[in-house]
């Protein structure tokens, strides 16, 4: 097994991210026959392809479009480009180099559940995939591909984008649906799904970048062609965007089932000169860490990585070296979630920012060996007891870091610097 | 006391009339604002927005308190914002945040005496891959080292 390109295949072509580029290489030829199908045919054919979200909890795409009420009531697709899990950087290539796969798929997808109305939300720093697509959003109304009546079908769609503002919290779907209506971007709990009562209490279905596009390859060639990749369970490519002390970090597209390990050495060139492989976050920055002897028994579905005790998320693979201190790496993940827990519910509000005081005091040569335990009980009583999972996301690095290395947090309590690096906090970072 | 010139009135005016909800084109306004006001949000700003969008102070003040991309105090011409999250710290970001600050003489978040730069630490920007990196106002500069980046910043005038 290697690379497989699927949806990647032409992104070292400039061109492609321009209408005639993108129809070059075959581009919009797949939405005249889907216009032509049965919405409902569409929705089976995504079922039966096993097409699971790209964006990080894994849910089945055509079950969710299914969740629809039928009555006929308007309803939103938004695109959730909002990428901000640490580590995933795959849906800014996309929109950067191929937007118009992202608008076919978007079109494809609209007509499949009825809707007439798109926005991609973007994340605000992304200033240059937000020019892409509006560049190529323009073209493609220019071209009869969105608006009224595309390509004679009968079938309208308007897609706009709308540019975030620097909230982590707006990758999740309520989230992202409260900042679109010009709210806080603090997630609403769940039921009502957004299906159900979304953007303006309207049905409304949000799928990732990636989702989204990979729509028209499985109608394009069929559901069963799109399975004879991956594995019976985790069908289909996914792009994992590789980051950390490997030789070449970047955005990789393989069979999901990949063995982890191959992607590390094979893919990415492997570690560094003269360093060993020391834990990878399979997942971004949410899932929990594995060791090394944990990679080499991974492969990158959603199955193998749960059998682990973590997940494959976003598909960030974020790839630690024997050089790095798991304190310090643990310490840049507690600052991270507390600066961005919304501060709507308690546990996450106050947890997040008791485990990054708790962590930096052990890192700035304060801590006490009792802080170590006190790190695992906070984190435990943060899980499954919000609104959303940005507390979980908070609590399971916490939880695997301090876990499997514990030994490194302990020598640090105990000698007040680092057992990797043998410095202080504030010889490394002041 | 801050008013948005013509275009910006065109502009915010537009955005109201953008979207199914009011509400949503109170994001898009303060981009609008912000950029007039040399890149960050005052109390005046927010007044007057509640007049022209007719939309309450506490709403739209709500809202600019919860982004991270609304200054709420002024920046240098040019803001740089090195990210420090992991995949940089693991690639050395952190450390280039700290020599940039050392070269301008500043800390982090202050201006320079001369009101060229204002250097922040941020979290993830999604350059995981091409680490480390930092953002100058709205561009990306990827894979740089320290030395880089300060070139980069010497050049803008």
């Amino acid at each position: 097994m290697a690379e497989v390109k699927i949806l990647t295949e032409f992104y070292h072509l400039p061109e492609y991210q321009t209408l005639a580029g993108y129809k070059a290489k075959g581009g919009y030829e797949t939405l005249p026959k889907a216009l032509k199908m049965q919405p409902q045919q569409i929705i089976d054919e995504v079922k039966a392809s096993g097409l699971r979200g790209r964006g990080g909890a894994g849910f089945p795409t055509g079950m969710k479009w299914g969740f629809l009420p039928k009555n006929g009531e308007p309803r939103y697709l938004l695109c959730n480009a909002d990428e901000g899990e640490p580590g995933t950087f795959k849906d800014r290539m996309m929109m950067e180099r191929a937007p118009h796969q992202l608008i076919e798929g978007m079109i494809i997808s609209a007509f499949a559940i009825g809707s007439n109305k798109g926005y991609i939300y973007v994340r605000g720093e992304y200033v240059y995939p937000i020019e892409c697509l509006y560049k190529a959003i323009k073209e493609a109304y220019a071209a009869g591909l969105l608006g009224k009546n595309i390509l004679g079908s009968g079938f309208d769609f308007d897609l706009d984008v709308y540019r975030g503002a620097g909230a982590y919290i707006c990758g999740e779907e309520t989230g992202m649906i409260s900042s679109l209506e010009g709210l806080k971007g603090q997630p609403k709990l769940k039921p009502p799904f957004p299906a159900v009562q979304g953007y303006l209490r309207k049905p409304t279905i949000v799928n990732n970048v990636e989702t989204l596009a990979a729509v028209t390859y499985i109608i394009k060639d069929g559901a069963q062609t799109y399975r004879k990749h991956g594995t019976e369970k985790s069908a289909g490519t996914k792009l994992f965007s590789v980051s950390g002390n490997v030789m070449k970090p970047g955005n990789y597209e393989v069979p999901l089932g990949y063995p982890l390990m191959d992607l590390i050495m094979k893919e990415c060139g492997g570690m560094k000169p003269g360093r060993r492989l020391k834990a990878i976050i399979p997942g971004g920055s949410s899932a929990p860490v594995l060791t090394a002897e944990e990679v080499a028994k991974a492969n990158l579905d959603y199955e193998s990585l749960a059998g682990l005790g973590t997940m494959l998320g976003s598909g960030a693979v974020i790839v630690m070296d024997d050089s790095q201190c798991m304190v310090d790496m643990l310490g840049v993940l507690t600052h991270f979630y507390a600066h961005e827990s919304c501060g709507q519910c308690t546990p996450c509000r106050e947890g997040t920012g008791w485990l990054d005081k708790i962590l930096h005091s052990i890192l700035e040569g304060r801590g006490r060996l009792q802080d170590i335990d006190l790190l695992i009980k906070v984190a435990d009583n943060m899980k499954g007891k919000t609104i959303c999972a940005l507390s979980d996301a908070a609590a399971l690095p916490v939880l695997s870091f301090v876990t499997k290395f514990r030994d490194e947090f302990e020598f640090y309590v105990r000698e007040g610097r680092s057992k990797v690096k043998g410095t202080t906090y504030a010889e490394m970072h002041h | 006391m801050f008013k948005l010139s013509d275009q910006g009135l065109a502009e915010v005016k537009k955005e109201l009339n953008r979207y199914e909800a009011k509400d949503s084109a109170i994001i898009p306004s303060l981009y609008i604002a912000q950029k007039e006001n040399n890149g960050f949000i005052t109390p005046d700003i927010i007044r007057h927005l509640s007049q022209v969008m007719d939309i309450p102070e506490a709403r739209i003040n709500e809202v600019f308190k919860f982004y991270t991309m609304f200054n709420q105090k002024p920046v240098g011409k040019y803001h740089v914002q090195v990210c420090t999250n992991i995949s940089c710290a693991l690639e050395g970001g952190r450390e280039m945040a700290k020599h940039i600050c050392h070269e301008l003489g500043v800390k982090f978040d202050e201006v320079t005496s001369d009101g060229r730069f204002t250097v922040s630490k941020v979290e993830c920007l999604g350059s995981c891959g091409t680490a480390p990196m930092m953002q100058v106002n709205d561009t990306y500069h990827e894979k740089l080292t320290p030395e880089t980046a300060m070139n980069l910043l010497r050049g803008m005038k």
